[in-house]
């Protein structure tokens, strides 16, 4: 169990963390990396419909042009232009609410994946017919089930509900 | 989900939907659950704006007063919402003002009518304070 355990562990690490967002991704965004995002114990920022304002700001190491718009922030707002008003909203949020509830295409994926794998099972499942079954037996072959189906009504097999009742033995067909 | 949808339309924005519902008595929002007595949407108003009117106000307490609000079963009237800016203008905090209004925007959810009605209410407010809507800055 421990070996396992350890070999869980190499294959997240190994596998996952390049998958995950790397940190000089988000250290491009000036979120606090690594101890932090990981310390549930420190407040972080969070993209939530329900909660508008978050505990922390999206950008928390501002260079000195940020820091100068944040600066005229103080004053009156009538006097910022709309790129200052957007920049200063991108400080403090990652993503605005339309982009927080937009969907991804990942269905898509999900749903190709699913048909190409089943795709995979019909092909062993056509080759194990064509080369790995043997023939199926004479009794099923047209000529013998012929003559079964004569000896069944000559023998009249479940004359009241079943075979022999569907054949007329007057017309000697069918009914 | 009928009963939020008329809580959301009675209590939120009264005076624009209450011709269309014909509702009388207002809804109450407090629950009995302490057995006190019920708060009216007058006082519940009254209350936030209140609360966002401090003068004082700190960033935290913006923070939690907005999160909570946001969390109720309403559409705040525009009056908390106008204290609400005010208070985002106190501590010079432009991107929270425009996060409130799309967080409103959001909260209405089906019903279409609900944000413009308080865009058209809260704009000389929004002219006052230099706060452009999300719509004006391009952010939908």
């Amino acid at each position: 169990m421990l070996t396992s355990r350890a070999l869980v562990r190499g294959l997240k690490s190994g596998f996952w963390r390049p998958l995950s967002s790397t940190s000089s991704v988000q250290a491009a965004h000036g979120k606090d990396m690594s101890p932090d995002v990981l310390d549930p114990s420190v407040p972080q920022y969070n993209n939530r419909l329900d909660t508008p304002l978050s505990d922390v700001p999206f950008v928390r190491n501002l260079n000195s042009e940020q820091r100068q718009l944040k600066e005229k922030e103080k004053g009156p707002w009538t006097k910022l232009t709309k790129e200052e008003k957007i920049a200063l909203y991108r400080l403090t949020h990652e993503l605005t609410y339309p982009e927080m509830r937009r969907g991804s295409s990942e269905w898509k994926t999900v749903l190709g994946g699913v048909f190409i794998f089943l795709g995979f099972s019909g092909m062993l499942v056509w080759w194990q017919r064509i080369y790995v079954f043997g023939e199926v037996p004479h009794t099923l072959s047209d000529e013998w089930v012929e003559k079964q189906t004569q000896r069944m009504i000559d023998m009249r097999i479940n004359p009241v509900g079943g075979f022999a009742y569907h054949w007329d033995y007057v017309k000697k067909q069918w009914k | 989900m009928f009963r939020a949808a008329v809580r959301l339309s009675v209590s939120g924005a009264r005076s624009l939907t209450r011709p269309q519902l014909g509702l009388t008595a207002p809804l109450v929002q407090r629950c009995y659950a302490h057995g006190g007595k019920l708060e009216s949407d007058e006082e519940f108003d009254a209350r936030w704006v209140t609360y966002f009117n401090k003068a004082d106000i700190d960033a935290w307490e913006l923070r939690k007063g907005m999160n909570t609000l946001i969390g109720y079963d309403l559409v705040p009237e525009p009056k908390i919402l106008e204290a609400a800016l005010r208070a985002c203008r106190r501590l010079n905090d432009l991107a929270s003002a425009i996060r409130i209004l799309e967080a409103v925007k959001d909260k209405s959810g089906p019903h279409k009518k609900i944000y413009p009605y308080l865009i058209q209410e809260l704009r000389p407010t929004l002219e006052e304070l230099g706060i452009s809507t999300p719509e004006e800055l391009g952010m939908d």
